[in-house]
């Protein structure tokens, strides 16, 4: 059953004022980004704020002719979509415009356009359609197959490219899948993984046992029999283990990193022993598997990072680590960039006034590196601020999903929440050095037609799926 | 749909919040707790372009300009910020070749990847000019501008001295140098580096990424600018200068011209000298090099290094010792039979009216004169031994000068030699020598040995009747005062009235009725008093010494000349600081055969042949 129901009365407006204040504010860092005395004119289409500011009239109207579409044109088509995208994904592999050595653009004329981009709308959209109507349980070998297609399909061919950083986003669809039902532990596994990986590269092998060693033994003197409690003490242990790393690298900053993991392990052992006195339990085959497998991982970590990445994906992670230094490499890009926030002080240097980002001494510093002019020119103050509207937003599109009458509303709901998520986490995690340098736009504030038209297009299906959530019957 | 799993949201939602919650404590603490991005950041911008001053201007005595400066310019290089460039093209704008440039930009790697280095020094300003068109291509590369020395006219290489480039050793003592500064290394750019040099400014402009000037930074409120330095006025009379060293052409040797009542030296000339241009800029570490390999040293600066043995005119110097400590009277007369002969030593003289007394024997320039009062003193019962007594002689000699240095603004002023009685104890045997062995020095032979320096101030000293001031090259030094020192009376240890027969003798020397040595030196109307000397070489021909002061009353003028191998004193010596004399206190030459004399003297190139033959012969 459904009803007619007007969809302005219904439209979140809330998150619409979102949107057109990160426009807004992206296209005023692209401005000053790139600007310059010679070419002052906003509407000057030879520099990049000329453009996007086409752009952005484009995905204004494209927002339009979305929320006039009807709403259930997207589940019906959905599957169509995405085998358009898939079809646009290896026409890309052929007829691409080869930049930096990988092949993701389409170029026509002077207007470039990137499949990847869309590919990610399209498998939200497949992915909220396959799930919604599957009759099968999620845990079930037949839709853990469709799920693992639909999603690895597009990241094969966006590898192919290659174009890791677009891959990566992928992934994300993981919380989704969690969202609806998918076992905690996949998720808990994958961020412990996450964890393991990254300690695994950072410290040697020797360090890494004995942490390993030290926390199962504390887990094993805890939880005994019950291997349920042993993850949950694991999970304890990791979280705990993590708070304490941060809290020593903000109380002193200088110290070599493997002595606060250490600290922290052995901090963290030491509260798992105190439970441990409490629960007095043990379970020994469920420990020797968790720490072989452990181990294992650990060295396989170190192998993969070795032999199968590639050197300056290799140098990208060990910068990131810090387990390199190298003030002309890499990091040089990082340290720019941390140079240019960091200098931006509480207030920052105002509209204009930032020399690192102007002058170029960060790179793509309208793409990629966007977040490093608000962060110069707006300060603690503006990041704040804009981390506060990306937090906003993400919860209020959850918020959106939660109250979705249909599974495909909510799905595709969380959908966006998880890729608007995994490009702002990795793109401002990316400046400020938290994470890898990984190509990826921040939405609505990055210099690019493809990627605002996608999120534009991906936002606005969302708020078009929302605004006929009446429609539907409870 | 039922909907099993909506808790989840708030594990969801926790994963969101928590990053941005981490972000923001990151955030917190690169913005507002570390301030070391901000310095970073303005490193990153600012470039700090220092503003070299030019050097003071010299000018001599008449205020006529001896050394000025003209604008170059040194290519730069920060190789960080290098980008391909076209090599073909900037090598010819440059005049460089391509391994040129690639050893260079190694060299600048090496240095720093981030911190200028210079690539190429002092560019023309002609170069410069289609340069500076064209290095938007070059990013990287900027250009510095610089001041090298010019010369007003070829002269007075050895006074003025020379500028180039701190080395090392400068920079580690002194902390306001830092590489490739400018320093004067010899000769007044030394001695007066303080004066000279001012003080560095700097400018600070916004650079971009590529080293692009995008503008002063923060409108120029922290830049410095150069103080250009302090221009001085040296003793030296140009004129006078360029003409001894005209007449000392193919000669070598060195004329030392003093004003008497103020110590300012008028001229300093050291033959072979060469273009003061040759050590200026890029040609002058190749120039040096092959300056530095010539055989007649012309880097070497005689006048105040070259050790000679005093010779016939240190004769004055004994008779006035001999004077001050009573051993004789102005009337004391020594028969000479042409020779003065102790048992196996015999000490020649030349042929002479006999007996003379004091100013007879200085006009004829007799050896056996002086050998008598010299052994007369040093044998006199009131000393108590020949030591004693030789240590009374050292010390009237030591209070003219020589054997220390005259303190005179040339750091590289030698002391020359007198010996101490210790010498005499350690070669014969302490009280073991007596003063028949030391007679050689009645004569200016033996251990003692001058500067041309030193005799042209022991002549001022005798002009001045027993004082002389610190013979010096500074005249004034702008926004400054000269050195105190420069002013102060230095006395001798002989009493003023001594003087006179004395300088009788020289006065009789030149203008004596019959047997005068220097009669050559005559000048018309004008009392000349000279002392010819002969300095025995023991490597070849006889030096030719002349040391005179003009007029004989209130003196204006004393020098010492030197012209090596040139033979007797009266030969070359004498005629040259005639011609000096008359130059600077009549303003011209009226001797224009003498002159030619001169002129045409060349024991530069006889000294190769008799070389070249000697080879042969061997």
């Amino acid at each position: 059953m459904s009803r007619k129901i007007n969809i302005w009365a219904n439209m979140d407006w809330i998150t619409i004022m979102v949107y057109l204040v990160l426009l807004m504010a992206g296209w005023l860092s692209i401005y000053s980004a790139v600007y310059d005395e010679a070419h002052h004119s906003i509407l000057d289409t030879s520099q990049r704020y000329g453009k996007q500011l086409i752009w952005i009239t484009a995905a204004i109207l494209i927002a339009f002719a979305v929320l006039l579409t009807d709403s259930k044109f997207f589940s019906f088509f959905s599957y169509f979509i995405y085998a358009f995208t898939i079809f646009l994904l290896i026409a890309v592999l052929v007829f691409g415009t080869e930049v930096n050595a990988s092949k993701s653009w389409f170029q026509f004329g002077s207007v470039q356009i990137q499949p990847a981009e869309f590919a990610k709308l399209a498998t939200a959209l497949a992915l909220a359609q396959y799930l919604s109507n599957t009759k099968q349980k999620l845990h079930s070998s037949k839709s853990l197959f469709s799920l693992g297609v639909i999603i690895f399909l597009p990241v094969l061919l966006i590898l192919l490219q290659p174009d890791l950083g677009s891959a990566i986003v992928f992934f994300s669809f993981i919380i989704v899948l969690y969202r609806e039902g998918l076992s905690g532990y996949v998720l808990f596994f994958m961020i412990l993984f996450l964890f393991l990986s990254v300690l695994a590269l950072l410290m040697n092998e020797v360090n890494m046992v004995i942490l390993l060693v030290l926390s199962v033994f504390a887990a094993h003197m805890i939880f005994g029999r019950n291997p349920k409690l042993t993850l949950k003490a694991t999970l304890i242990y990791i979280l705990a283990g993590l708070a304490i790393l941060g809290l020593y690298r903000l109380l002193s900053p200088h110290t070599i990193l493997e002595i606060r993991l250490i600290v922290a392990s052995v901090t963290g052992s030491i509260i798992l022993f105190f439970l441990a006195l409490y629960y007095r339990k043990i379970h020994a085959p469920i420990l020797l598997g968790f720490l072989v497998t452990a181990i294992l991982y650990t060295y396989s970590v170190d192998y993969v990072f070795d032999n199968m990445l590639m050197p300056h994906q290799r140098s990208r992670i060990n910068i990131v680590l810090g387990i390199e230094d190298d003030p002309t490499g890499q990091s040089y890009n990082i340290n720019q960039s941390k140079i240019a926030i960091g200098s931006g002080g509480l207030t920052g240097k105002g509209f204009l006034q930032g020399t690192q980002t102007k002058f170029n001494f960060v790179p793509e510093q309208s793409t990629d590196f966007i977040f490093c002019t608000i962060g110069e020119e707006w300060g603690f103050t503006g990041s704040f601020i804009l981390l506060g509207l990306f937090a906003f937003l993400l919860l209020r599109l959850m918020h959106l999903a939660e109250r979705q009458r249909t599974a495909f509303a909510r799905i595709y709901g969380y959908c966006v929440v998880a890729i608007f998520f995994t490009h702002a986490v990795v793109n401002i995690g990316m400046t400020i050095g938290l994470v890898p340098v990984i190509g990826i736009p921040l939405p609505f504030i990055s210099y690019g037609g493809s990627s605002l038209w996608a999120f534009t297009i991906m936002l606005f299906i969302f708020l078009r799926l929302d605004a006929a959530r009446m429609e539907f019957l409870r | 749909m039922k909907d099993h799993f909506s808790d989840r949201k708030f594990v969801i939602g926790a994963m969101i919040v928590l990053p941005m919650l981490l972000f923001l404590v990151r955030l917190f603490s690169l913005q507002v707790i570390d301030t070391s991005y901000q310095i970073s950041a303005t490193s990153n911008v600012r470039r700090n372009v220092t503003q070299y001053p030019s050097r003071g201007l010299i000018f001599d005595r008449n205020g006529e300009m001896l050394v000025f400066n003209e604008a170059a310019y040194d290519l730069m290089v920060t190789p960080g910020q290098l980008a391909p460039f076209d090599t073909a093209e900037f090598c010819s704008i440059l005049g460089i070749t391509k391994e040129y440039v690639d050893a260079e930009l190694q060299k600048a790697r090496d240095y720093s990847m981030f911190r200028s280095s210079v690539f190429l020094k002092q560019i023309s300003s002609v170069t410069y000019a289609v340069l500076q068109e064209k290095l938007y291509k070059f990013p990287g590369f900027y250009v510095q501008p610089r001041s090298l020395r010019k010369y007003q006219k070829d002269i007075a290489a050895h006074v003025l001295g020379y500028v180039g480039e701190v080395d090392r050793q400068v920079i580690e003592q002194n902390p306001g140098y830092v590489m490739s500064d400018y320093i004067g290394i010899t000769g007044v750019e030394n001695t007066y580096e303080a004066e000279l040099r001012g003080e560095k400014g700097v400018s600070m402009f916004l650079v971009d990424v590529h080293n692009r000037v995008m503008g002063s930074y923060q409108g120029g409120r922290y830049d410095v600018p150069a103080v250009v330095g302090n221009d001085i006025t040296l003793t030296i009379d140009a004129a006078l200068q360029e003409y001894g060293e005209k007449l000392m052409m193919n000669k070598i040797g060195s004329i030392v011209v003093i004003e008497p009542s103020t110590g300012e030296i008028l001229t300093l000339v050291s033959s072979p000298a060469y273009h003061p241009e040759l050590l200026v800029g890029r040609v002058r570490t190749r120039n040096f090099r092959q300056l530095a390999s010539d055989t007649l040293n012309p880097l070497f600066n005689r006048a105040l290094m070259a050790h000679y043995p005093a010779g016939s005119i240190f004769k004055v110097m004994n008779g006035l010792i001999a004077l001050q400590e009573g051993i004789i009277t102005e009337n004391t007369r020594h028969t000479c039979p042409g020779h003065y002969t102790v048992g196996r030593l015999t000490v020649r003289c030349r042929f002479h009216v006999t007996p003379q007394a004091l100013p007879g024997a200085i006009q004829v320039s007799c050896n056996t004169y002086f050998c008598h009062i010299f052994r007369d003193m040093l044998d006199h019962p009131k000393y108590g031994s020949v030591t004693s007594g030789f240590n009374v002689w050292a010390g009237h000699v030591r209070s003219f000068g020589l054997g220390e240095r005259l303190n005179s603004d040339f750091p590289n002023e030698l002391r020359g030699n007198v010996p101490l009685a210790t010498y005499y104890d350690h070669f014969y045997g302490e009280n073991r020598w007596r003063s028949l062995q030391l007679v050689s020095l009645a004569i200016g032979q033996g251990e003692i040995s001058v500067t041309p320096l030193q005799m042209a101030n022991m002549t001022a000293a005798i002009a001045n009747r027993g004082f002389y001031i610190s013979p010096h090259i500074m005249k004034g030094i702008e926004n400054s005062e000269i050195d105190p020192a420069f002013r102060e009376k230095k006395h001798t240890t002989i009493d003023s009235i001594y003087f006179e027969p004395v300088i009788e003798g020289m006065y009789r020397a030149v203008n004596g009725p019959d047997g005068g040595t220097a009669r050559i030196a005559q000048i018309q109307g004008m009392s000349v008093c000279g002392k010819t000397g002969t300095a025995e070489n023991p490597h070849g021909d006889d030096h030719s010494v002349f040391i005179a002061f003009a007029p004989r009353e209130n003196p204006q003028i004393a020098l010492a000349v030197y012209v090596e191998n040139a033979g007797f004193g009266s030969t070359m010596a004498a005629p040259i600081a005639s011609l000096i004399m008359e130059k600077y206190l009549t303003g011209s030459v009226s001797r224009k055969w003498l002159e030619d004399r001169i002129l045409d003297a060349d024991f530069i190139n006889r000294t190769l042949t008799a070389a070249v033959s000697d080879e042969q012969e061997d």
